[in-house]
């Protein structure tokens, strides 16, 4: 393993100064927060770069913080370098009544399917996706199911008793 | 099950429909024309290969060579509803799979059968019944003749609902069946 966190914090921060923050080290995996409209710039240097060579898209997914003013709806990029075997997450903000995100289609094919999942579930809009319509829900679905305002049950239900299902 | 309970089984569902009068030199069958149509096709029955959650890995265990389905005239699972007598319907049926289960339970030829297999196919499912994705038992959808409990039904319980289904086609036309042929 040539390749340390400590050494892609350093070159992370030798390219982007301090615009990248909130680095963060959750079980040995390399995180940290860039701005969203950076978010092309980021994964193009760490695709590009001859040392680091993030080229694997493992995960793209959304996450909704409804008390994050401002920042409401976070996008999570996983990224892998398969030569030295090394993982790196980052996120970045987007405010919900206007959750536009640059899409990374354009440099990883995988993320076509995964940005219309999650638009599907999460309503982030992709800016320059080919596609960007739902893709595992009905089409006629007008809302984002995992937001938060969206209870996880549909609370409509008399028929079924939850004590039944033992947690009543 | 104990040989009392045998005993109290309706053989008639389990023999050819129908007696052997003995003549001299040999014999004659006498039977109902529907009830041999009924006895056969009971014996002939095509399952579609149509599973979308767990409870598929049963219907592959069912459809395998340890439980083996076709001993009872279950034969071969169709890839194509043409070709299929009965639709098992093993596993959640999600409201972006529901009109995929109408169309192919329409695209089937008649007589047709339906069995819902497991939690999810009869009520929306235990874990699921009540989210915003899940249709609420498959019956919504399309006509149910036998309904299997468990989540997953054992192959065993499987068996039983297709062997049941069998008894049910012997004893005459199904409710569907009725309805269609008055209208
Ligand atoms: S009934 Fe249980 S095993 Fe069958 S599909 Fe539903 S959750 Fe899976």
């Amino acid at each position: 393993m040539g390749l340390t966190n400590e050494h892609i914090k350093q070159r992370l921060t030798e390219k982007f100064g301090d615009q990248l923050i909130n680095f963060e080290e959750p079980y040995g995996m390399l995180t940290f927060e860039a701005p969203r409209e950076l978010n092309l710039k980021v994964l193009n240097f760490l695709y590009d770069d001859e040392e680091l060579k993030f080229r694997f898209m493992t995960d793209l997914c959304a996450v909704h913080y409804p008390d994050n003013k401002g920042k409401e709806l976070a996008v999570v990029y996983h990224l892998h370098n398969l030569v030295d075997n090394c993982r790196i997450r980052f996120k970045v903000f987007a405010p919900v009544e206007q959750p536009d995100v640059y899409t990374a289609t354009g440099l990883f094919s995988a993320a076509n399917w995964m940005e219309r999942e999650t638009y599907d579930f999460y309503g982030v809009n992709f800016v320059g996706h080919p596609n960007l319509k739902r893709i595992l829900n009905v089409e006629e679905m007008d809302y984002f199911p995992l937001r938060k305002e969206f209870p996880l049950e549909d609370q409509s239900r008399v028929d079924k008793d939850d004590e039944m299902f033992g947690r009543g | 099950m104990s040989t009392e309970n045998n005993n109290t089984q309706p053989q008639q569902n389990l023999a050819f429909p129908g007696h052997i009068e003995e003549l001299p030199g040999g014999g004659i069958v006498l039977s109902k024309l529907d009830d041999v149509i009924n006895w056969a096709r009971s014996n002939s029955l095509w399952p579609l290969t149509f599973a979308t959650s767990c409870c598929g890995i049963e219907y592959m265990s069912v459809a395998g060579a340890k439980y083996d389905f076709s001993r009872f005239g279950f034969e071969v699972a169709r890839a194509s509803p043409r070709q299929a007598d009965v639709i098992i319907i093993a596993g959640t049926i999600v409201n972006k799979m529901a009109p995929v289960l109408k169309r192919l339970y329409d695209q089937m030829g008649d007589p047709k059968y339906v069995i819902a297999m497991g939690a999810c196919a009869i009520s929306g499912g235990p874990f699921f019944y009540n989210t915003y994705s899940v249709v609420k038992g498959a019956d919504h959808v399309i006509p149910v003749d036998v309904y299997v409990a468990g989540c997953p039904p054992r192959p065993e319980a499987l068996m039983h609902a297709l062997i049941t289904l069998q008894q049910k086609i012997k004893s005459g036309l199904t409710r569907e069946q009725i309805r269609a042929s008055n209208d």
